[in-house]
């Protein structure tokens, strides 16, 4: 086998590979079902079902869909540029704090100030807590891998200390039945997202969540930003070549925490819409439940860091993650979900060798002995 | 009162019991780091390592010395497993090492295969039938200080002394552990030498993944002992941050993984002697201080001392050399 460099992938060959991925992800993803006795088709069948097809799924879809597309997008943003932002999670838990507490505080105000604020508070929050490790990796030149992960565990704690052990502004300490069994409070009513019907036919209306718009509208930003700035111009150069980006005179400090506060506003907003379409309160068990940082990861190397298909992506992963959470049970184990996911980033790794090596099988080729070939070069 | 119930005492000797399966994953990613390896997957393969040693220690027959040392194995074994497709993609493959690191714990972590094998085989809330406890070596539990520090820990404790010093005459008294420096290093020079560059790297990969799921085992056998849904919570990536602030040397993964054990071990001791703070103060003190000691020893003084091997997270392609 022979592995040789290409300098320009077929555009045919850039849509096919992930798509191959995901089938063989699916694929690679039956045996296991099978070691463990499952019939993968009936069980393929039932994700399909509850993910697209069955009454109000496509709606589910989408609300789950949400918080990835903007995680994806935080993920998408930073990688681009090198710069290793694993710290969606906890910036998502910030981004619920901060909008939860912004709708809380509102309270009594017209619908849409507290959206607004609640959309401002997601936002601040999460790029605040980028910001730390975003300083770090500027200034002391600190692994963000591994600071903006510890910072997911610390915004872990910090989240079930909110809610289960202080007498924190966002617990609901009205009631006896609350004070015995701890959860968030209640936002007004005025301060939940709207939908928007959109009617595909005679039967099925698909309800889009404000949140949904608003990651679109987010990826198109992010697009503009790479595409037409001068800021994301420096951050392409960077991310390509630091030593090319120094030359060329980019402040480097400033680009990269701009970029994880960027990354962590975008994975901020992904935790107020978790709040304003869904959840409408501060649950720390059931927002660390989802693991929509993680997974936000797996939707932006699947769509290849590319904003638009970053959407298509967390669409098509919302709808497996829905079906998990609607099919989770005795008779259907927690992680099958995450080990799909696994397999799917697995294989467009895989995939990514063909767009940047040919690879040929000829056996019958001779090599060139190496001496011979090398020499003309090193001289 | 007794000296060995002094505070000073407790806190040392839970030091060591808590940074044991730091010093197994530590030791086991630097392997692999020193082969030009990055494997971000330590807390996945972990979790597998914890989850199979469980269900071994639940159904396997035989005295319970022997179910523990075989269950602590295969899972090992099992991590092994899930190593060897981090070293297809990122040796074989060329994939990014970084992407496919997190798509290993992505896959075996708290949200999948670890947490699928354990619910469908239903090992929460199964109380353990066998687990590893504390020995009293040479008769000397009881002796003043040293004893219940030095004297009364698991076999596993022992072993990881062992692992440390085996890692170390590995890597600097012998031929193979110089020419795994050298391929760390400079694979390029290596490839000239002789060295097969590829088979270094699938070779510590792997080892590195034997050595999680020991330390994935240490859990579900010592600690608790039982199986929770994403039981290590974290403590792979501490593992990884460690092997950065030992340097990328076996010896010094110690002191840092019993500093990492005497934070995690603090909340309960303090909490035992009635000082109250919110547990999650304490329980996000491993994660603050990890932080922190990474700042000190990222910054240039300590980068240009001892650095990472050089060709740490680069693919080696021979056609490009």
């Amino acid at each position: 086998m022979r592995i040789e460099r290409r300098l320009t992938a077929p555009r045919w060959l850039v849509v096919a590979v992930p798509v191959a991925s995901l089938v063989a992800a699916f694929a690679a993803a039956a045996v296991v079902l099978l070691v463990a006795g499952k019939d993968p088709v009936a069980t393929y069948a039932r994700l399909f079902d509850r993910g697209f097809i069955a009454p109000g799924a496509l709606t589910n879809t989408l609300v789950t869909a949400t918080p990835l597309l903007l995680t994806g997008l935080a993920a998408a943003a930073a990688f681009r540029m090198k710069l290793w932002n694993i710290g969606a999670e906890g910036q998502l838990y910030l981004g619920a704090v901060g909008a939860s507490g912004a709708g809380l505080a509102l309270h009594g105000r017209p619908g849409l100030v507290i959206i607004a604020g609640m959309i401002a508070g997601g936002l601040v929050a999460g790029a605040a807590w980028a910001v730390v490790p975003g300083l770090l990796r500027a200034y002391f030149n600190t692994n963000e891998i591994i600071t903006t992960l510890m910072l997911n565990y610390v915004a872990g704690l910090l989240l079930t200390y909110l809610i289960f052990d202080s007498r924190s502004y966002w617990r609901d300490l009205t009631t006896f039945s609350a004070r015995a069994f701890p959860q968030g409070k209640m936002l007004p009513d005025a301060a939940m997202w709207p939908n928007f019907n959109l009617v595909l036919g005679p039967i099925v209306t698909l309800n889009v969540p404000f949140g949904f718009l608003l990651g679109i509208l987010a990826a198109t930003v992010l697009w503009l930003l790479y595409r037409s700035t001068s800021f994301g111009f420096d951050a392409r150069v960077q991310g390509d070549s630091p030593p090319a980006a120094r030359y060329a005179g980019v402040r480097t400090r400033r680009v990269v925490v701009a970029m994880m506060g960027l990354s962590g506003a975008l994975a901020g907003l992904g935790g107020a819409s978790e709040i304003g379409d869904f959840r409408h309160v501060l649950d720390p068990r059931g927002l660390q439940q989802a693991g929509f940082g993680y997974a936000g990861i797996v939707v932006a190397a699947l769509a290849r860091y590319n904003p638009f298909a970053v959407g298509v992506v967390a669409f098509l992963l919302g709808g497996l993650a829905n079906a998990g959470y609607s099919l989770q049970g005795p008779d259907f184990p927690a992680g099958l979900v995450g080990v799909l996911q696994g397999m799917i980033l697995f294989f467009a790794l895989g995939g990514e060798l063909l767009l940047r090596y040919r690879v040929s099988f000829s056996a019958r080729r001779a090599e060139p002995p190496r001496a011979v070939a090398a020499a003309p070069v090193a001289e | 009162m007794n000296v060995n119930e002094s505070i000073a005492v407790v806190l040392a000797a839970s030091a060591i019991f808590y940074g044991t399966p730091l010093v197994f994953a530590a030791v086991g990613e630097l392997l692999a780091e020193r082969s030009g390896v990055l494997n971000l997957g330590v807390e996945g393969m972990m979790l597998i390592g914890a989850v199979t040693a469980f269900w071994c220690v639940q159904h396997l027959p035989g005295p319970d010395w022997f179910v523990l040392l075989l269950a602590t194995l295969i899972g090992g074994v099992a991590a092994l497993a899930t190593a060897l497709i981090h070293a297809i993609l990122a040796v074989g493959l060329r994939a990014n090492q970084i992407v496919s690191g997190l798509a290993l714990t992505i896959f075996a972590g708290a949200t999948g295969l670890s947490s699928y094998v354990g619910n469908a085989t239903k090992l929460g809330g199964q109380p353990a039938l066998r687990e590893f406890s504390a020995l009293n070596v040479l008769g000397l539990s009881n002796a003043p200080v040293v004893g219940p520090i030095l004297f009364h820990q698991n076999a596993l404790v022992y072993g990881s002394w062992a692992l440390v010093i085996l890692a170390w005459l590995y890597l600097y008294r012998t031929r193979t552990g110089l020419h795994l420096r050298a391929v760390g290093e400079s694979p390029e020079t290596a490839d000239v030498m002789g060295v097969n560059v590829a088979r270094y790297r699938y070779a510590h990969t792997l080892a590195g993944g034997l050595l999680a799921g020991v330390a994935g085992a240490y859990y579900s056998l010592a600690i608790t002992p039982n199986w929770i849904d994403g039981m290590t919570s974290g403590a792979g990536w501490i593992a990884i941050a460690l092997v950065i602030f030992a340097f990328w040397r076996p010896e010094a993964t110690l002191a840092g993984a019993y500093l990492f054990g005497l934070l995690s071990s603090l909340g309960f001791v303090l909490q035992a002697r009635q000082v109250h703070l919110p547990p999650e103060v304490f329980g996000a003190l491993p994660y603050t201080m990890t932080v922190v000691v990474l700042v000190v020893v990222s910054t240039g003084w300590a980068k240009q001392r001892l650095g990472a091997p050089a060709a740490l997270g680069t693919p080696y392609v021979r056609e490009e050399r």
